[in-house]
């Protein structure tokens, strides 16, 4: 989070950022235009440089293979243009990946448009078209809906920039966002000028939500005016164009809610970050991301908490015998996701399906730099054991420990925005049969080849030497690289915290034994009787200490043992923004090198092969700015998972820890209670 | 190097595992000790009002070797054989304590600080825990002497509470060492020898079974006690540990992370625990497992003499019979069995002050550890919900980023 701080002003990145994160994560989650708002609201921030517009755009393409989508932008928005209307959203989920691909690939458009300089004016102007609409849109549904209370508290912080209408939007966010206070949060601790900036940003929400009715557009345009004035520049730009473009917003807006939003959200807040440069941006960007969250979206994005999808792994079962048995588990999903097929379903699944599934999104995610949660490890020692057969309690705390870790890693699966949206993910949980995942085998062929390039990326790693340009993800390299060690360093000693307290468990209940038997011999009565008594007191003392070391083990331990993986992964994350950079200095020595045999060419007056290296040159230049805009893409992409990791972290430990205490509450509790009773027995000695 | 002063932790001291019979007419303790390489000396304060004292109040200096003097000339006198003799005090043991303060000397280099700083302080909690142990049997030691109507006019025990000169006892050497193990070999074996021997009495009878049942469940319970504590112990450093890590981890962080795991350090309250369960149960059932061994030895000694007794009967029945030495026979026939008897009728009576005696210790002591054991349970209860509510105040949410 401290990173975002770098870029923007002091005031700005905090409370921007974090939404930001927010905001993609919930975009993520639902298909519907909810996140929108909330992506818009960090738009206004204006606190990523126009370098992030750049990044997104190139994500957008990277992401859609329309490349060709700058020279043709217009076209598709027009294309798209009748699609608006919800019915054919709908429809378009049902063939989600290539339709997604060209929606997603519109919105982009326009902001890599100016980036290519083939129309540098009219990307701007969509923009600003775009912009307006939104605003008024936003208008219309206050009145539509009257704005809740909760709106009012924001706008009062909105206030001095913010017109009337304004307020209205906010309101409107609230309503349909039901995240209200989270948003309302933000905005008041932010300082003044950072409120007109939010303020911004809820108008921007509204938008979202104005799309979905077509038919208000116009007169919601004519509203929009004043909500662009919170910001000078933004507002003049604004104006410009609107009304040609406006049309194609929409249209695309409408498209991208219905098919994939995640995507579109992240790509929206890139563009909003760049809106605040450049306030066009920011208005196409949040006109797309509105549309594409649905009803059940908006829920999920008010109360992360209530995350309208349920993984649970259940039931693990044995298939088979010997060395080629396996354990089955039964994974259930409970959502209302209009993505699913049905409210709820069950599939099972064996472990390597598990591991197949990471292989595949981290093959396809992760170059992105997207932070692919890790699974649990391969235990083949504890699997053996399983296998053989044995029903001892180690077994059976390996299934469940592993069961746990399998829950816990679906879910963070799911609530990532983006890989939520990942057909592969959809398939996991849907699809009855699975091929069988076979590179996952530790001893295949495949599993070799793995070895072999991990090996080749650490020996690579070793030998690019980056210069750090950005402090942000120099700073945050280090932290995560200390952070990692100290969860490790906790890790151990709560692993020795179990260890220790099963220990004492254990010689707990053999002391309660021996009290008993003293007991038994003892031959004053009272006395006898108030240590049989004492040995049933440590008898129980025994299973709260053995309650106690599970739930040392399974909410804290497991806890790190999860944050350890995923800290690798974030360090993935690093890394393949390393790889971004190292392509990118590549190419960029390479053109140096072309343009040297030109010099030479061309002083040795050889024109014949002179055009040949002009061509050559050319096509590197080009590769220069796709390597660049790449590592641009991935450095934001990283960023912003980076943010909403550490969010996560600290809703996951918070949650966690708190569970934690009242475990250990719980056992206080339990043991004063125990000793309370004892004591009339103690005192009963005479 | 370490001295302390008893003043302070009168009361815990006080709470050992016997009852003593508030008599001022002798009051004995030890307010001070002064640790030396591996001698310890202890302040021997003596408070009285018998004539037999020169003075009303005085202080000596005593080692732990002078307490085992002392145990052992009154085991060796004849006439306490029917007496149950206080168990002598454990050797102060500082080994384990000292071994790992020179152990984090050697690792003094690759710790922080503070965490060199927060082991030291610990190692020193443990160093004085064992320490202010060791204090407090020598003085239940003395104690107990002092507290008997017979021990208290021993006239070993009074020089030794008033001679303010070094007694001069040497550590027993090697002979005398491997005398003692012989002795005892003797001991174990002539116990099973004359187990043979047919009780008279029941109540002896009954109390020899229950003795030596006791004593092995005792002996267990007390093992198994320790263990216990022990494992209680690992638990509260690791507490210390995961609390310091947290530390550190939260030293690292900036941003509501860092709230949330600053929040829930882990107290050291384990520890406190640890130790007062090893206080109260563990010094309990470890002190009579060592009181009901010389229980067991008053056992022992009261069968030696049932044993002389029977064996001088026979004599006296074989003198009878070859018409030779009848007198010296009956004589010797008489003073065993005056001494059997002399010693049923004290044993009987020490062992029945005995039972009492640790029927209210142990009530005493179970009683106290109950408390403490609810006092902790309370005071940790308390700490978790004051940082469970600190928790739920933090809001993981954006505010937090600034």
């Amino acid at each position: 989070m401290a990173a975002s701080s770098e870029r923007s002003p002091p005031p700005f990145p905090d409370s921007e950022e974090p939404e930001l994160l927010e905001d993609s994560d919930e975009g993520a989650d639902a298909f519907t235009g909810t996140s929108i708002s909330e992506m818009d609201s960090p738009s206004p921030d204006s606190t990523k440089p126009p370098k992030d517009i750049f990044n997104e755009p190139l994500e957008d393409i990277f992401s859609d293979p329309l490349s060709n989508v700058n020279s043709e932008p217009q076209k598709k928005v027009d294309t798209k243009i009748p699609s608006p209307s919800s019915d054919e959203a709908v429809d378009l989920f049902s063939d989600p990946l290539d339709d997604d691909s060209e929606v997603v690939s519109s919105p982009e458009v326009q902001n890599p448009m100016p980036d290519l300089l083939n129309e540098p004016v009219q990307a701007p102007k969509s923009d600003v078209l775009g912009e307006p609409p939104v605003h008024k849109n936003a208008a219309r549904q206050q009145d539509i809906f009257e704005d809740p209370p909760k709106g009012s508290s924001k706008s009062s912080s909105v206030k001095k920039a913010a017109s009337a209408e304004l307020f209205s939007d906010e309101d409107e966010e609230d309503l349909f966002k039901e995240l209200p206070k989270v948003v309302t949060k933000k905005p008041q601790p932010s300082g003044p000028p950072v409120d007109v900036f939010t303020e911004v940003k809820s108008d921007v929400k509204v938008k979202p939500q104005v799309k979905d009715d077509p038919t208000d557009l116009f007169a919601e345009e004519a509203l929009t005016a004043p909500a662009p004035k919170p910001s000078a520049s933004s507002s003049s730009s604004r104006t410009n164009g609107v009304h040609s473009e406006e049309h194609d917003l929409f249209s695309e807006a409408t498209v991208e809610l219905s098919l994939d939003s995640p995507r579109n959200d992240r790509k929206k807040k890139d563009a909003v970050k760049p809106s605040v440069s450049a306030p066009v941006a920011p208005v196409a960007s949040s006109s797309s991301k509105a549309p594409s969250k649905t009803l059940e979206e908006l829920e999920e994005e008010e109360s992360e908490d209530t995350f309208d999808l349920n993984i649970s792994v259940t039931n693990p079962e044995k298939v088979g015998d010997g060395m080629n048995a396996y354990m089955a588990y039964k994974v259930s999903t409970q959502t209302s996701l209009t993505m699913f097929r049905s409210k709820t379903f069950t599939v099972r699944r064996r472990f390597s399906d598990f591991l197949g599934l990471y292989e595949k999104l981290s093959e396809k995610h992760l170059q992105n730099g997207y932070i692919v949660p890790p699974p649990p490890e391969k235990s083949i020692l504890g699997m053996t054991k399983v296998k053989v057969g044995k029903e001892d309690p180690s077994s059976a705390e390996f299934v469940e420990r592993r069961r746990a870790a399998l829950e816990r890693y679906l879910q963070r699966v799911v609530s990532h925005p983006s890989l939520l949206q990942d057909p592969d993910v959809r398939e996991f949980l849907e699809k009855e049969e699975l091929p069988r995942a076979v590179s996952t085998q530790a001893l295949s062929g495949a599993g070799f080849l793995k070895m072999l390039n991990k090996a080749t990326d650490a020996v690579s790693k070793m030998t690019i030497k980056m210069n750090e340009q950005d402090v942000w993800f120099d700073e945050k390299i280090q932290d995560v690289e200390n952070e990692e060690q100290h969860m490790r360093k906790l890790h151990v000693m709560v692993e020795s915290l179990v260890n220790h307290r099963k220990e004492l468990s254990g010689n707990t209940a053999v002391f309660a034994k021996s009290v008993a038997m003293l007991g038994s011999s003892e031959d004053n009565t009272a006395l006898s009787r108030a240590l049989s008594q004492l040995a049933e007191v440590e008898d129980r003392i025994e299973q709260l200490h053995q309650e106690q070391a599970a739930n040392d083990f399974f909410t804290f331990s497991e806890l790190l043992a999860d944050y350890i993986r995923l800290l690798g992964a974030v360090k993935g994350c690093f890394d393949q923004r390393m790889k971004a950079w190292q392509r990118w200095q590549d190419a960029e020595n390479m053109l140096q090198k072309k343009r040297e045999v030109e010099a030479k060419l061309l002083w040795a007056n050889k024109p014949d092969k002179l055009q040949q290296a002009k061509d050559e040159i050319a096509e590197w230049e080009a590769k220069v700015t796709q390597y660049e805009r790449e590592f641009e893409r991935i450095s934001a992409t990283v960023r912003k998972e980076v943010i909403r990791f550490d969010k996560e972290k600290a809703r996951d430990f918070k949650r966690q820890i708190i569970k934690y205490l009242e475990s250990l509450l719980n056992s206080q509790q339990q043991l004063i209670k125990y000793w309370e009773a004892f004591l009339p027995e103690a005192k009963a000695i005479a | 190097m370490t001295s302390i002063s008893e003043d302070s932790d009168k009361e815990k001291v006080r709470s050992v595992s016997v009852d003593l019979n508030n008599d001022a007419s002798l009051v004995i303790d030890i307010p001070d000790a002064l640790c030396e390489r591996d001698k310890v000396k202890f302040t021997v304060h003596t408070k009285t009002t018998l004539s037999s004292f020169q003075k009303p109040e005085f202080s000596v200096p005593r080692q732990h070797e002078e307490f085992i003097w002392l145990h052992d000339t009154i085991v060796e006198t004849e006439e306490y054989a029917g007496l149950i003799i206080p168990p002598a005090p454990p050797k102060p043991d500082f080994e384990g304590p000292r071994e790992k303060m020179h152990k984090l000397g050697e690792g003094e280099s690759s710790m922080t600080k503070e965490e060199y700083a927060k082991m030291k302080q610990e190692l020193e909690a443990e160093y004085l825990a064992v320490f202010k142990k060791t204090v407090q049997v020598h003085e239940v030691f003395l104690q107990r002497l002092s507290s008997h109507p017979i021990f208290r006019k021993d006239r070993n025990f009074q020089i030794f509470l008033e001679y303010d000169q070094d007694l001069s006892v040497r550590r027993k050497n090697a002979k005398e060492m491997f005398g003692g193990f012989f002795k005892n070999m003797v001991k174990s074996a002539d116990e099973v020898l004359i187990s043979g021997v047919k009780e008279v009495d029941e109540f002896f009878e009954q109390e020899k079974t229950f003795l030596l049942d006791y004593s092995s469940k005792i002996k267990d319970a007390s093992a198994k006690a320790e263990k216990m504590t022990r494992s209680h112990k690992n638990v509260a450093d690791d507490y210390n540990h995961i609390s310091g890590a947290l530390n550190s981890t939260a030293a690292d962080n900036n941003t509501a992370f860092k709230k949330t795991i600053s929040v829930c350090v882990l107290q050291k309250l384990e520890d406190r625990v640890a130790s007062d369960q090893e206080l109260k149960l563990t010094e309990l059932l470890r002190y009579y497992t060592r009181d009901i061994q010389a229980a067991k030895d008053l056992l022992y000694r009261r069968a030696r003499a049932l044993a002389d007794n029977e064996n001088s009967n026979k004599a006296l029945d074989k003198a009878r019979l070859k018409g030779k030495d009848i007198a010296q026979a009956e004589e010797n026939q008489k003073q065993c069995l005056q001494k059997f008897d002399k010693l049923s009728e004290s044993g009987k009576k020490e062992l029945t002050s005995f039972k009492a005696r640790r029927v209210v210790a142990f009530r005493k002591n179970l009683i106290e550890m109950t408390e403490l054991e609810i006092k902790h349970a309370k005071v940790r209860r308390l700490k978790q919900k004051c940082q469970k509510s600190n928790l739920k105040k933090i809001d993981p949410g954006p505010q937090n980023q600034s």
